[in-house]
């Protein structure tokens, strides 16, 4: 079974899913991070695959981004930082990253690799649900791993059905008419749209993303989905860190836990 | 061969709209809506009283004599140069200023390169009192200063987009995000035959009444509605796609596509994306593009700042693919010297982006008693700092 699915089985609420750029700060900090986010209790893991023109993603992402790919991260990089992971945690790992890398890359060979490392899931903002239904489904089903899907407040009733029908492992509720990291509370508009969501009784879990920073953002997520996922204020927290990731990666997830 | 757009938004392989679920709502209704929009007489009215009265429409159709001589052909300059802001770029603008205001949007944004589409959004934006945010890189911000200067007298807001290369293709990702913050209250105004579909094809119909007025202004003067040639430069392809549009099915008149082709092909400082590009998705929109093996998107370069863009429009893609249209690079220093060409021969000051088509004819295959057509698509006035640091050196 696909460990995302294993994760909602036994877990309902307050699923914490963390992002972070594959690369950054350091090139070799891939696994480190993974490694003390699952030791910190993280429950599904973001592996962000750097890319030059991140489309829906903010300032703060990019720029890890760019960082990253000056550090000489690649997808080969990437796959073989990863090719042990599996003997040291059993954590959901997700990537997330745009279509034209898995193009390029080839996309059996993406899958092969994703597969052989033991990724989970992926998150292609940009892959449209046609062109997914129409030249990837079968493949990617095929290999094992679940394509999670994002709804906005845009996204009408009709729709999300569609994609709910289509998704597998969980949905990606995005928090607001935004780009990741831009706000920093949550609306009486966003809370409507979570509950108006939450009464929909959708097949797959959701996990509400973009402008969740902090414990209180969390934990109000954490009331309408299954859980909540951060990824901006991660990366800025790592920026700052003096003593190490592992360090930065404990103290970031116990101030988001809190006393709960 | 089918050289428009099919039901899914693909010109053969190339196309679609490859966008975050964040923008579907927005393409969704302009999808659905943009062409009953713009069939309404009471816009194709406004719209065609806008292009006569105030963009100056026709645009004439110019025999070059000077200019026939020194190439033993026969060149006609279509000349959008003489449009109302100075190049082709505002026949599109018209068109989405009055289209947003149909879907109702209050707030306009647009990217821009050489800062012309960024003017001519500003333009229209003022025209109709209307919000104007434009994004525009800042390495093109410094080269590009008149323009600047123009927007902001118009009333927009020019901001810069610091990311990557500083250039079009940064400017294009950040005038995403915002439409991705506002997705009510605005539209996006894209200035190119880019980005995810319906764009291309909607900005190829607004820019399509260039071909339209050559059919019967060569009817008038040569006797045929036919060119042999038909020659415009590529950047996104906006300008090359309204010369192109009305002979797409006019398999004899051959189509020339004219990149950038920077300090040389092989420099790796080059816009010259039919022959470095490879397929991929770039800005919604599967296309060539410049790219790594990893699909990184390589910064392009150019003089020309409205020819700096890593990809070209699917349209392009498909017809260079399928060899309706033939591709020619020419260098930064080949432009320059066209430029001074066209200016001393003819009296008139093209752009670089322009003086880059009129370059092509060296490389060119033609008979003399080849009609060409050269789409001058704008004036040199914003690039007058690039030509006199070379008078003066």
């Amino acid at each position: 079974m696909n460990r995302i699915d294993q994760l909602f089985q036994y877990k309902k609420e307050g699923v914490l899913n963390i992002y972070f750029t594959a690369g950054f700060p350091a090139l070799d900090d891939t696994t480190k991070i993974i490694l003390a986010l699952d030791k910190a209790g993280v429950d599904i893991i973001e592996i962000g695959m750097p890319y030059s023109d991140p489309m829906a993603d903010g300032p703060t992402i990019q720029e890890s981004g760019s960082k990253a790919l000056k550090n000489g991260m690649t997808l080969n990089v990437l796959f073989d930082q990863l090719k042990n992971i599996r003997t040291k945690t059993q954590v959901p790992l997700l990537f997330m990253g745009y279509l034209n890398q898995m193009m390029q890359f080839g996309v059996d060979r993406f899958l092969n690799s994703c597969q052989q490392v033991g990724i989970d899931g992926l998150i292609i903002p940009d892959l449209p649900v046609d062109i997914y239904e129409e030249e990837l489904k079968d493949k990617i089903e095929n290999s094992g791993l679940h394509v999670i899907f994002l709804i906005t407040p845009q996204t009408s009733e009709s729709r999300i059905r569609k994609i709910d029908d289509l998704a597998k492992g969980f949905i990606y509720m995005v928090s607001s008419a935004s780009i990741t990291g831009a706000k920093s509370d949550i609306s009486k508009s966003q809370l409507d749209y979570f509950k108006m969501v939450d009464t929909l009784q959708l097949k797959n879990p959701r996990l509400i993303g973009f402008g969740i920073s902090n414990h209180d953002t969390f934990f109000q997520a954490c009331q309408y989905a299954h859980g909540a996922i951060i990824g901006s204020a991660f990366i800025r927290h790592l920026e700052t860190a003096e003593n190490g990731v592992e360090d930065a990666v404990d103290t970031f997830v116990r101030s988001l836990r809190g006393n709960h | 061969m089918l050289y428009s757009v099919d039901k899914k938004g693909f010109y053969g392989d190339f196309g679609g709209a490859f966008i975050p679920e964040m923008l579907y709502a927005n393409i969704e209704e302009l999808k659905n809506k943009y062409l009953e929009i713009i069939d309404e007489p009471d816009f194709q009215a406004e719209m065609n009283h806008l292009l006569k009265d105030y963009v100056g429409r026709p645009s004439p159709l110019y025999y070059a004599k000077r200019l026939s001589q020194h190439f033993n052909a026969r060149i006609y300059l279509k000349r959008e140069d003489l449009n109302h802001t100075g190049a082709h770029k505002i026949n599109n603008t018209i068109g989405q200023i009055l289209l947003a205001q149909r879907l109702g949007k209050t707030r306009i944004i647009a990217e821009t390169g050489a800062g012309q589409h960024g003017v001519a959004t500003a333009t229209v934006c003022a025209l109709m009192g209307l919000e104007c945010i434009v994004y525009m890189g800042e390495v093109d911000i410094a080269r590009q200063a008149p323009n600047v200067s123009r927007m902001k007298m118009l009333g927009a807001k020019v901001v810069p987009a610091t990311s990557g290369s500083k250039t079009l293709k940064d400017a294009t990702n950040e005038a995403i995000r915002d439409w991705i913050n506002n997705p009510t209250d605005t539209h996006y105004i894209i200035g190119s035959v880019v980005g995810p579909h319906p764009y291309p094809d909607m900005v190829a119909r607004f820019q399509a009444v260039i071909s339209e007025e050559m059919k019967w202004q060569l009817k008038e003067q040569t006797g045929s509605q036919d060119p042999d040639i038909i020659i415009a430069c590529v950047g996104g392809g906006s300008n090359a796609a309204g010369a192109f549009y009305h002979y797409l099915d006019s398999e004899k008149v051959r189509l020339v596509a004219v990149e950038a082709a920077g300090l040389g092909v092989d420099s790796g400082e080059s816009a010259a994306t039919s022959v470095l590009g490879t397929k991929g998705i770039i800005h919604g929109s599967r296309t060539l593009l410049m790219q790594t093996e990893d699909g990184q998107i390589i910064e392009p370069y150019s003089i020309s700042a409205g020819l700096d863009y890593p990809g070209i429009g699917p349209l392009h893609s498909h017809l260079i693919v399928s060899k309706r249209a033939e591709a020619i690079s020419i260098t930064d220093q080949e432009a320059l010297d066209a430029a001074f060409l066209v200016t001393r021969l003819e009296g008139i000051i093209p752009a670089l982006e322009s003086a880059h088509a009129f370059a092509a004819m060296h490389y060119l295959k033609y008979r003399s008693e080849d009609v060409i057509v050269i789409n001058l698509s704008g004036r040199g006035d914003k690039d007058l700092s690039t030509y006199i640091k070379i008078l003066e050196s």
